[in-house]
């Protein structure tokens, strides 16, 4: 049985990985294909997205018409358990806005956009984690986002250039399958020929904003999406992914082909049972668990990593969540992948008399550079838009087709912004399924009709939306970090953590500069926006945590005296401890994170696997 | 937020319909209508973090509903004022809206208790304004009487000050009838939206359309 009750682990494990995500995710499926045998720890409960996923579920089916509550914050169907803005049992404590300077308050917003918290950090408790639910868009980290400071002075450099990780970034595009395009610009990497899949045609919409987007000069082009637009041939891929290895070949192609292609139709946002997207639950777990070397407790959560005598990690607490009782597993190397703050918080509390201020961080920079993604939005109406037939413009559900990549480099970099680093546009628009209060701009645009008329404009106006988010880099700063809350304790007894976070004119400049664009944009096509452009940007910008792409905490380098991690995410203090999530990032390019923690992740295993054969650790 | 909250939006903004419901009423506030005994929140039980997604929902069945006869019967006089029936769909209660209006200011959530507020204040104020121009109640008043009503309180910007009570009501019950009607499988044909079945391809558009956006 591949999931384990925590009295029937093995004594000993070759390798222990906190965390079922992304990284963990990514990290289980290349350590059990390589043979060594692995405990996968989650603090959620168990998932089984092929069972639970309410694909075809109207709105009208849900409580509430699936509108967003205290409960479930992205609304009723969301593939989020147990978590979102708060999570049961398990408080977080930030400074408000609202509230005395260098005061504390537990979190308890559940909306993001106005939430007067600094920080605000979504978390779920189940299997495959936020894999679940995320917005799957992929999109590499290009040669200029490894080595910012070189390029304008501000933040830090990778320790390693992209040719390092685009082999990386080839593996995982192969296995979870992304559809793109190769478009040759600047910053924005191709892959491989064969690598990607073909992407979807554009929605209506998008091909509207991409002919008036171009007068600006924004280049609106197909988005870069771990959706299977076709059904991927399992075996041609996993021998490329495994070569020489017949067992890890047939593992992963056994588990490609039991994907499905995208039938164009349900929110990606719900978790997918036919397998079209990536989730770690239905891409990295199943070969990994058919391989036989890997072992699953969920409801375990982690609150420390032990150390023996000569200061190496002996294996891992945990509270079972089940039967309250902590518990100890012994693993050679541990790996945490429970999220760059949540792994943070681990390192921060596995204090010894060795290490009194926590495990790998005698810099005192665990926690630290932690950043978010600069995120801000504004609606269009579109008349050209309205009156439109009927027709079927749905597309992968909730995911967009076509985006717009960074293109003011060379400005940017001639000092003409006012702002450092770049930002990416993604779209929302077509024919989607109503939801609750997705037709509540109705009543302005139409000065409040009723009756005959107003069934009349809701037919002229659906459909005639489009919706633009910037999502932008935020540079790392020495005032954004979490820390041990000395005070609150977890409902399993583990300390929490507080956040401090603050965006420097850097991010709220390139967030009001989002808006003057969105506004050309829907002005250039005719429309009209809906909501009001900010010329401040500290009005426009999301709080921290608000984007979900929560990097920095346990950040890589070259200086064991200025790092948490050596360039492949190993402790500088303790050689047979590894990070797999979005901690080791060095800066957050405007490109969302879970692509390249995967690729870091592979990147990691494949070294734990050379350095256990050489008898290093 | 100081806009009428975004239609086809992204995966953050979704849903937040907190703010969408609320927006109009925002415009003025909120002791428009004072403290009454009916804004007691309900007391029923919220879903909790870990519901059955795959199950369908019927009001009433996670927490009791409010409305008795009478408020009911306003309930569906304004639900078939808003959305009544006509050569395309039928009206909002002929297909559910009521019972979901009811499940929405019945349920234990803060936003809803809100709105539970002005919805309860609100249909007493629209009887009583019934009953004040027309000797009854809105449910039993002839369409031109009722339009009479209704054309003072539907666009709150410009409602007069005596009108403000049903014009901020109105609003967040425009809101609620809305999401109430096109979130079933009539509204959604009604307004188009043919999706939400597998395709073997994502189809092209129609040439019509291509042609009409300059697009072909």
């Amino acid at each position: 049985m591949p999931f384990v009750a925590s009295s029937k682990t093995r004594p000993q494990y070759d390798v222990i990985i906190v965390g079922s995500g992304a990284g963990g995710g990514t990290s289980a499926y290349v350590l059990a294909l390589s043979g060594v045998k692995v405990l996968m720890l989650e603090a959620g409960r168990n998932y089984d997205p092929v069972k639970e996923t309410p694909m075809f579920q109207t709105p009208a089916q849900a409580p509430l018409r699936a509108a967003s509550t205290p409960d479930k914050n992205f609304g009723f169907h969301d593939a989020t358990i147990d978590g979102g803005w708060t999570s049961p049992g398990e408080p977080y404590m930030t400074r408000r806005s609202d509230k005395p300077a260098d005061t504390f308050h537990e979190a308890k917003d559940h909306v993001a956009f106005g939430s007067k918290q600094e920080w605000i950090w979504w978390r779920t408790r189940m299997l495959g984690g936020r894999t679940n639910h995320w917005g799957r868009i992929s999109l590499r980290m290009g040669p200029y986002d490894f080595k910012p400071k070189s390029r304008d002075g501000l933040g830090l450099d990778w320790p390693f250039t992209y040719e390092e990780l685009a082999p990386y970034y080839d593996k995982v595009e192969s296995l979870v399958g992304v559809w793109g395009t190769n478009e040759g610009m600047e910053n924005t990497p191709d892959s491989p020929n064969n690598t990607l899949l073909p992407p979807p045609r554009p929605r209506v919409p998008e091909m509207y904003l991409k002919k008036h987007a171009a007068k600006l000069g924004v280049p609106v082009i197909p988005s870069h999406m771990a959706i299977m637009s076709r059904k991927m041939n399992g075996a041609r891929i996993a021998k490329v992914l495994h070569p020489g290895d017949a067992n890890a070949q047939k593992l992963s192609a056994d588990g490609i082909n039991a994907r499905q292609a995208c039938f164009w139709a349900t929110p990606c946002g719900r978790g997918c049972n036919i397998k079209a997207n990536y989730q770690s639950t239905t891409v990295n777990l199943p070969p990994a668990l058919a391989s036989g070397n890997l072992d699953i407790v969920t409801d375990a959560m982690v609150r420390e990593v032990s150390v023996g005598a000569d200061g190496k990690a002996t294996g891992v607490y945990y509270v079972d969540k089940k039967t309250r009782q902590d518990v100890h597993v012994k693993g050679r190397i541990v790996i945490l992948a429970a999220s760059g703050c949540e792994s943070a918080r681990i390192l921060l509390n596995s204090r010894s008399a060795r290490f009194p201020d926590g495990l790998a961080n005698s810099t005192g920079k665990v926690g630290r550079y932690l950043m978010d993604t600069v995120g801000a939005g504004l609606t269009g109406q579109i008349p050209a838009l309205e009156n439109l037939p009927v027709f079927n413009d749905e597309g992968a559900g909730g995911s967009m087709h076509s985006y717009a990549p960074w293109w003011l480099y060379k400005e940017q970099l001639a000092g003409k912004l006012g702002f450092a680093r770049g930002y990416h546009i993604e779209i929302s628009t077509g024919r989607q399924m109503p939801a609750a209060g997705s037709l509540g701009f109705l009543d302005t645009v139409t000065q409040g009709a009723y009756g005959k008329r107003y069934k009349e404009e809701a037919r002229r106006y659906y459909g005639s939306t489009i919706h633009l988010a910037g999502r932008g880099e935020m540079i790392p700063n020495d005032d954004s970090f979490c820390e041990i809350d000395p005070d609150r304790k977890d409902a399993w007894g583990i300390p929490v953590l507080r956040f401090k976070f603050k965006w420097s004119d850097h991010e709220t400049r390139q967030a009001a500069h989002m808006h003057a664009t969105f506004k050309a944009m829907i002005e250039g096509m005719g429309g009209t926006v809906l909501g009001t452009p900010q010329t401040d940007g500290n009005k426009a910008i999301y709080p921290g945590g608000g984007i979900i792409h929560e990097v920095g905490t346990t950040c890589m380098g070259a200086d064991p005296k200025a790092t948490v991690l050596n360039p492949y995410c190993q402790a500088w203090d303790v050689k047979n401890l590894f990070v797999a999530d979005g901690g080791p990032f060095v800066s957050n390019a405007d490109k969302n994170p879970t692509l390249s923690i995967m690729a870091l992740a592979w990147r990691t295993c494949d070294h734990v696997m050379a350095e256990m054969k050489k008898g290093n650790i | 937020m100081d806009s009428p909250e975004l239609p086809r939006i992204s995966r953050r903004e979704a849903l937040q319909w907190v703010i969408a419901a609320t927006a109009s009423a925002a415009l003025v506030p909120s002791q428009v209508f004072a403290a009454d005994a009916s804004a007691v929140a309900p007391a029923g039980k919220p879903y909790g973090t870990d519901p059955l997604l795959n199950h369908t929902y019927q009001p009433g069945e996670l927490w009791p509903l409010t409305l008795g006869p009478d408020p009911r019967r306003t309930v569906v006089a304004l639900c078939d004022l808003i959305i009544p029936a006509d050569d395309r769909s039928p009206s909002a209660s002929a297909v559910g809206v009521p019972d979901f209006i009811d499940e929405w200011i019945s349920a234990p959530y803060a936003q809803q208790a809100a709105d539970r507020a002005v919805v309860l204040d609100g249909l007493k104020w629209i009887d009583a304004e019934s009953g004040r121009r027309f000797g009854g109640p809105f449910a039993g008043l002839t369409a031109a009487q009722q339009t009479q009503i209704a054309d003072d309180i539907a666009w709150l910007p410009k409602a007069r000050p005596e009108h403000k009570p049903g014009a901020t009501f109105f609003a967040l019950f425009r809101n609620l009838v809305t999401t109430g009607f096109y979130t079933t499988p009539a509204g959604m044909k009604d307004i188009g939206f043919i999706g939400n079945v597998a395709l073997a391809k994502f189809p092209d558009p129609p040439k019509e359309v291509l042609v009409k956006l300059g697009l072909a």
